[in-house]
């Protein structure tokens, strides 16, 4: 199968604007004759069952948490870009465009990428008409910040909640056409499959987390919107229930995976304070605005600190080693995630660390507060900073915090054309669950960006052209494919129930994590990543014989909904594995140690690598196909990302 | 840390309910209070005995799932945060913990600690909205907005949904978590043209899913994670006085 990214020709700028032109249109009274699922409402599919609503599609909304408001774009901090160019610093879609390919160091397609941030500027009118309380100037307009990879402000915030209050305005968006009865909202009920008829996506097998029961539902389309899988790595920022399921069933069924190992390990979290500990909390990048990271200068002093002898505030200015200020001086704190993280790592490697772990390095807010005084910052990080102390019991105002990268995004996910089409027709995915905008390294808030930009602006427009060329015909939901389906659904649901070993599914899903964190992180090699994918193929066959599932299907069952949700991740960590193993180069998050610049940055292979993976499914147990799409580039010029 | 547990559990939304007891051994103060349950749970799932369910997701004092009643008090004994941002150094070694789902009649039992917040849906679906499309709407700085009042809308916008002032209030009402969500749109521009609309609709939704009233009490502010507001109450009253004496509107 040969892929077709459908990115139209022409000019950049042009491209979008021709595309939607050329798409074809349903005429407003055959609307009300297709049905479209939309499987996550996070920003991405409370955005888009809203926007499809609107247009007249009826919609089936589906999302396993009690509410959609819950989906985990809630926990989103620090803020959404936008090319308003209201502060007039230079910013324009170019400039923001140019910013998010570099960012993601060449390794996202030019045309999408520029079509995000055209519509960003469409994004921040939506929100705010919808009544989102953005930030705000004594003047009454739009306050903005910086962010990392940048050197404008274009972060439109609420706060250190922008990720709430953009999904609170879709969310009411999604309640308004609830309440019209143009979409039928199914809370607490989990995607457990999708159905195909002749090849095309037409419905999806869901559970009642409360009842059990298994559904069927047809549709003319169906949308994933269904977030990330950095739980892979079982400790990270992402909520306890963010799972791969539905993409990774939608996978099987021949969606191909586009980058799997691309995974964002965001620089500032709270570092691991034990064994016992459940999740990671990220303090968001907007810190470092006003936060300055560093280290002792030298392995005496962090060994000092690790032992308790002295106290942070002990350390004179010049035993500190502002690094990140040091060795990038134009972008300061402020360079990507990417570069971040891995100087965090190259200080804890070097044993200047700190805390009792020794694996953490500080991020010191006083300079800020003798410059802007306590108020001010209290004003504008002062729900992060309690957050902090409720975790750690430490004063940030009073001493610095420390923090250590963890596993935040994947920017990898399920391969979508122009029109956010998976290889399976009538099957879309949108938001973090694709590959598309980011490339190898996300900018920060560039993500709730990129999930209203495809639910908002993108899908009405595409998802359109696909059921005008399909025609209204109703899908049968009696056709044998939806009875297959859900027989598969339920051989795997009884044959998770019989397990009766000896190790919890938590365990499991922990020893997963830590295979993929020591191997799969933020350094890479050949030889680790080997010997990973034995462990996690021995990892998988155990977890089929010596797992414990208790219950019954018919009843709110917990240790169920794990299982399934851990037994999907043991299969995706082989095939991240295999996509890191096979990309011998160094790129934005993907560090290969064997690819490195003389100054330890990462070192791209142009030449070879310019491509997206495409992994194709050919069966249990057998190796993943991979298939390239070469990444073309008219508008900007490779380079060695430079960010000192 | 040991600590005893007595913990709510309930097979489903029909099986009568009860306190059971449970020893959490070795716990760390620097765990969370649901790390602590994960603990639990993990010993009981190694003897082969049902896990204590319960809603979480988020673990960052956000998603508004975690509904825990902790001796007394939902959230348990500190101010201003969620259960997943309670630790347990927040509890003394060997203290006993008495652990119980939202109390409401709203609120139905689903199974052990986890409870049907759809009601708080329902009356979010009935008007807490802008009616507006995507597309076509002004540039966001046609807008403006004076600071205080659109930091005024922020304050009753950080409520997250959870449920704490209901089960904190011996009404069992609901007029924080209303007053919050009318409040925000009531405040803003953007909300004016369906401001006596929506409040009338949401109140009335409000009083169809059977939540008590408000007699002013202030256990719900008290409670409430994300400190909203008494003053969103009076709010809310005054726009719903104003709504039926001069604006009422067909809903």
């Amino acid at each position: 199968m040969k892929l077709d990214s459908k990115i139209p020709e022409g000019p950049l700028a042009e491209k979008w604007p021709k595309h939607k032109f050329n798409l074809k249109l349903v005429n407003p009274a055959n609307k009300r004759k297709y049905t479209v699922i939309v499987v996550g409402t996070g920003l991405a599919g409370a955005s888009a069952a809203a926007s499809l609503a609107e247009l007249g599609y009826n919609v089936k909304a589906f999302c396993f948490q009690d509410s959609p408001r819950r989906a985990h774009s809630i926990a989103a901090q620090g803020g959404i870009n936008a090319a308003k160019n209201y502060q007039n610093d230079g910013d324009s879609v170019q400039r923001l465009f140019y910013d998010t390919i570099k960012g993601g160091d060449y390794r996202a397609r030019e045309g999408n990428v520029y079509r995000l941030a055209d519509v960003s500027v469409n994004i921040i009118d939506q929100c705010v008409a919808q009544g989102v309380p953005f930030a705000r100037e004594y003047g009454g307009l739009l306050d903005n910040r910086s962010f990392g990879g940048s050197q404008v402000s274009r972060t439109f915030y609420a706060r250190g909640q922008t990720g709430q209050q953009l999904l609170l305005g879709a969310y009411s968006a999604l309640n308004r056409q609830i309440h019209l009865g143009k979409v039928k909202m199914y809370n607490r009920h989990e995607m457990m499959d999708i159905v195909k008829i002749d090849g095309q996506a037409k419905g999806i097998i869901t559970r009642d987390l409360i009842s059990g029961k298994i559904e069927s539902h047809e549709a003319h389309a169906v949308l994933l919107c269904t977030g990330g899988y950095g739980n892979v790595f079982y400790l990270s920022t992402n909520a306890m229930g963010s799972n791969v399921t539905a993409a990774w069933k939608a996978h099987k069924r021949g969606a191909f995976f586009g980058n799997p190992c691309f995974t964002q390990i965001h620089p500032t979290c709270i570092p691991v304070s034990g064994d016992h500990q459940s999740k990671l909390t990220l303090m968001s990048e907007s810190l470092r605005n006003d936060g300055r990271v560093w280290a002792p200068k030298t392995v005496e002093l962090a060994k000092k600190l690790q032992k308790g002898e002295i106290k942070v505030t002990d350390l004179k200015e010049e035993d500190r080693d502002y690094f990140l200020e040091r060795k990038y001086p134009s972008f300061g704190n402020l360079v990507p995630r990417d570069v971040a993280s891995r100087n965090a790592k190259e200080m804890v490697d070097e044993g200047r660390g700190v805390g009792a772990s020794g694996v953490a390095v500080y991020l010191d807010f006083a300079e800020a507060i003798s410059r802007l005084g306590e108020d001010a910052v209290r004003a504008k990080y002062g729900n992060l900073f309690d957050m902090y102390y409720q975790i750690t019991d430490e004063n940030p105002y009073k001493q610095p915090m420390r923090i250590y990268p963890a596993v935040h995004y994947t920017m990898g996910g399920l391969w979508v054309d122009y029109n956010l089409q998976t290889t399976v027709p009538g099957l879309y995915c949108l938001g973090e669950a694709n590959f598309s905008d980011h490339g190898a390294n996300r900018l920060g808030a560039s993500a709730l960006m990129q999930g209203l930009a495809d639910g908002y602006f993108v899908i009405p427009y595409t998802v359109g052209d696909y059921l005008a060329t399909i025609g209204p015909k109703p899908v049968d939901v009696n056709h044998s494919a939806f009875a297959e389906a859900k027989k598969q659904v339920e051989e795997r649901i009884q044959k998770l129930l019989s397990l009766r070993g000896t190790k919890t599914v938590d365990d499991f899903h922990r020893d997963l994590g830590h295979i993929m964190w020591e191997y799969c992180g933020m350094a890479r090699t050949e030889e680790g990543l080997i010997k990973a994918k034995g462990m996690i193929q021995n990892l998988r066959a155990d977890f089929w014989k010596n797992a414990i599932v208790l219950g019954v299907n018919e009843e709110m069952n917990q240790s169920l909904e794990k299982a399934g949700r851990v037994a999907d991740f043991l299969e995706l960590g082989e095939l991240m594995i295999d996509d890191a193993l096979s990309r011998k180069e160094s790129c934005g998050g993907h560090f290969r140690v064997e690819s490195q610049t003389e100054e330890g940055e990462a070192l791209r292979d142009d030449e070879n690598y310019s491509f997206v993976s495409a992994w194709e499914y050919l069966g249990d147990n057998q190796p993943e196909q991979l298939h390239k799409e070469e990444l073309v580039f008219e508008n900007v010029k490779l380079s060695q990302r430079s960010y000192k | 840390m040991n600590l005893t547990l007595k913990v709510w559990r309930q097979k489903n939304a029909e099986a009568k309910g009860k306190l059971v007891t449970y020893k959490a051994q070795a716990i760390s103060p620097d765990m969370s209070f649901l790390e602590m349950l994960d603990v639990v749970n993990e010993d009981l799932i190694k003897k082969s005995e049902d896990p204590i369910h319960f809603d979480h997701d988020c673990r960052e004092g956000i998603c508004g799932s975690c509904s825990l009643h902790i001796n007394g008090q939902p959230h348990g004994p500190k101010h201003a945060i969620t259960t997943c941002q309670l630790h347990m150094r927040s509890f003394k070694d060997g203290e006993t913990i008495v652990i119980e789902p939202w109390r409401a009649s709203a609120f139905p039992v689903i199974k052990d600690l986890a409870t049907d917040r759809g009601a708080f849906e329902r009356i979010q679906q009935a008007g807490g909205f802008v009616s507006v499309n995507t597309g076509g709407v002004p540039d966001a700085n046609d807008i403006p907005i004076p600071k205080v009042i659109a930091d005024e809308a922020f304050n009753s916008a950080t409520c997250i949904g959870c449920g704490a002032c209901v089960a904190a209030c011996k009404n069992a009402s609901a007029m924080l978590f209303v007053s919050a969500k009318v409040s925000q749109l009531a405040l803003l521009p953007q909300g004016q043209p369906e401001r006596y609309r929506r409040v009338q609709a949401m109140v009335a939704q409000m009083d169809a899913e059977g939540f008590g009233n408000c007699t002013n009490t202030g256990a719900c502010e008290a409670e409430c994670p994300k400190e909203i507001s008494l003053t969103n109450i009076a709010r809310m009253n005054r726009d719903y006085l104003t709504a039926k004496i001069f604006k009422e509107e067909e809903v």
